[in-house]
């Protein structure tokens, strides 16, 4: 999964495009990770070169009753377009029936250097699993 | 380059009628028009992979194309079937000279810059999607067929085409400037979409062709609100382009069909 990792969206200039070096990391797509400065869908699409197209993180649902999951990124420059984008990308063997984009920029991700305090306390506490009585014969969906 | 050059027309681009009738003979060649129509507009965008502005719009192409050549292959294989020569969908496609092609000049038409990519899919896409939608009812059960699938395929086409124009026309100074001439480039080449002839009037007759001729007011229709949308002017046409139904075709035609046949030449049979 590549959700964006390092996102520090707040502090990301609008305009980072201008700064040479997040432009060329922007560059990613596909399922790269994003960087700090990676501009991200605004509603408004900028007047811009191809390089100022921000990054959609794009979900499939695969049929009815599933949950939309998370599949891959694409570049377009505006919502509608990535949809279309994702449509010819990501649902070309009839993977899905419903799609959803969403700025990546609109993400908040959880930091790698936050994973211990995040994750780690979970790792002991067994009794959080359902391990420690009978299911009863006939309960469906559990 | 861009010019068309009317030859007399001496090559007869109806095949001589060695299927089963005259009748057949005629349905092919009004077959042979629509499936080239798709397999060179198909040719032309997938030689688009790589040059379009983003990767993804790449992929977009390709699948056009793609679907494009899927229309194309069985319209080729019953034409071949009809016409009786023992030529299958890959002789049609891989084998036939210039002349011998019954395409609209329109989607031969290079790829100037990507506004001319858009504008002649936006063109033809709204003329396709309007034939298509009236020959689902058509006699001949395999191009009913192509009809029925192609609809929503070339639904979406027309639609990727839109968006492009709005957002183009509608973008910035010099998408704007380029789409514009690019509308003004490719407009004569609209009116032989829309050319009828006697071939085509018979076929309406037995249930198996539409009328073009009587779709050009809805498409006029529809380019017009996408025009609008897009803040850009409806070009004026000072000639129109005429021929390629009769196997007339532009310069530029020539190189475009030596790339598309020279492996099938080459290496006659070549499977991958």
């Amino acid at each position: 999964m590549n959700v964006p990792e390092e996102q520090d969206a707040s502090n990301a200039p609008a305009d980072a495009v201008t700064d040479p070096a997040g432009a060329a990391r922007a560059e990613g797509g596909h399922g790269a990770v994003p960087v700090a400065g990676v501009p991200a869908g605004s509603p408004v699409p900028t007047p811009a070169s191809r390089r100022d197209w921000p990054l959609w993180e794009v979900f499939v649902r695969g049929r009815r009753g599933l949950s939309h999951t998370h599949v891959g990124s694409l570049h377009a420059p505006d919502a509608t377009m990535a949809l279309r984008n994702a449509r010819d990308l990501y649902t070309r063997r009839q993977e899905g029936v419903s799609l959803w984009v969403v700025p990546a920029a609109a993400i908040t991700a959880s930091s790698p250097d936050e994973r211990d305090p995040f994750f780690a306390p979970a790792a002991d506490k067994a009794y959080r699993h359902p391990t420690f009585y009978d299911v009863p014969e006939g309960v469906q969906h559990l | 380059m861009s010019t068309p050059t009317p030859v007399a027309s001496s090559a007869p681009a109806a095949p001589a009628a060695g299927g089963e009738s005259a009748a057949d003979a005629a349905v092919a060649t009004y077959l042979l028009r629509l499936a080239d129509d798709a397999l060179v507009l198909g040719q032309r965008l997938g030689a688009q992979l790589t040059r379009a502005p983003q990767l993804e719009e790449d992929v977009a192409l390709a699948n056009i194309a793609l679907d494009l050549l899927g229309q194309a292959q069985p319209l080729l294989a019953r034409a071949g079937q009809l016409e009786g020569r023992g030529r299958d969908e890959d002789a049609l496609a891989f084998t036939r000279d210039e002349r011998e092609f019954l395409n609209c000049q329109l989607v031969e038409q290079p790829d100037g810059d990507f506004a001319e990519t858009v504008v002649r899919q936006l063109f033809f896409s709204t003329y396709q999607l309007l034939l298509l939608q009236r020959l689902v009812d058509s006699a001949d059960e395999v191009l009913a067929g192509v009809a029925a699938k192609g609809v929503k395929e070339v639904a979406y086409h027309r639609d990727h085409a839109v968006q492009w124009v709005l957002r183009l026309g509608d973008g910035t100074e010099e998408s704007h400037r380029r789409v514009q001439a690019a509308l003004q480039r490719l407009w004569p080449f609209v009116g032989e979409l829309f050319e009828t002839d006697d071939l085509v009037r018979d076929l309406v007759e037995r249930g198996v062709a539409t009328d073009p001729a009587q779709l050009r007011a809805a498409w006029d229709a529809d380019i017009d609100a996408v025009l609008t949308e897009a803040t850009l002017q409806r070009p004026t046409a000072r000639r129109t382009a005429t021929g390629g139904r009769r196997g007339e075709h532009t310069e530029c035609f020539g190189y475009l069909l030596a790339e598309m046949q020279h492996l099938h030449r080459s290496h006659p049979g070549a499977t991958w």
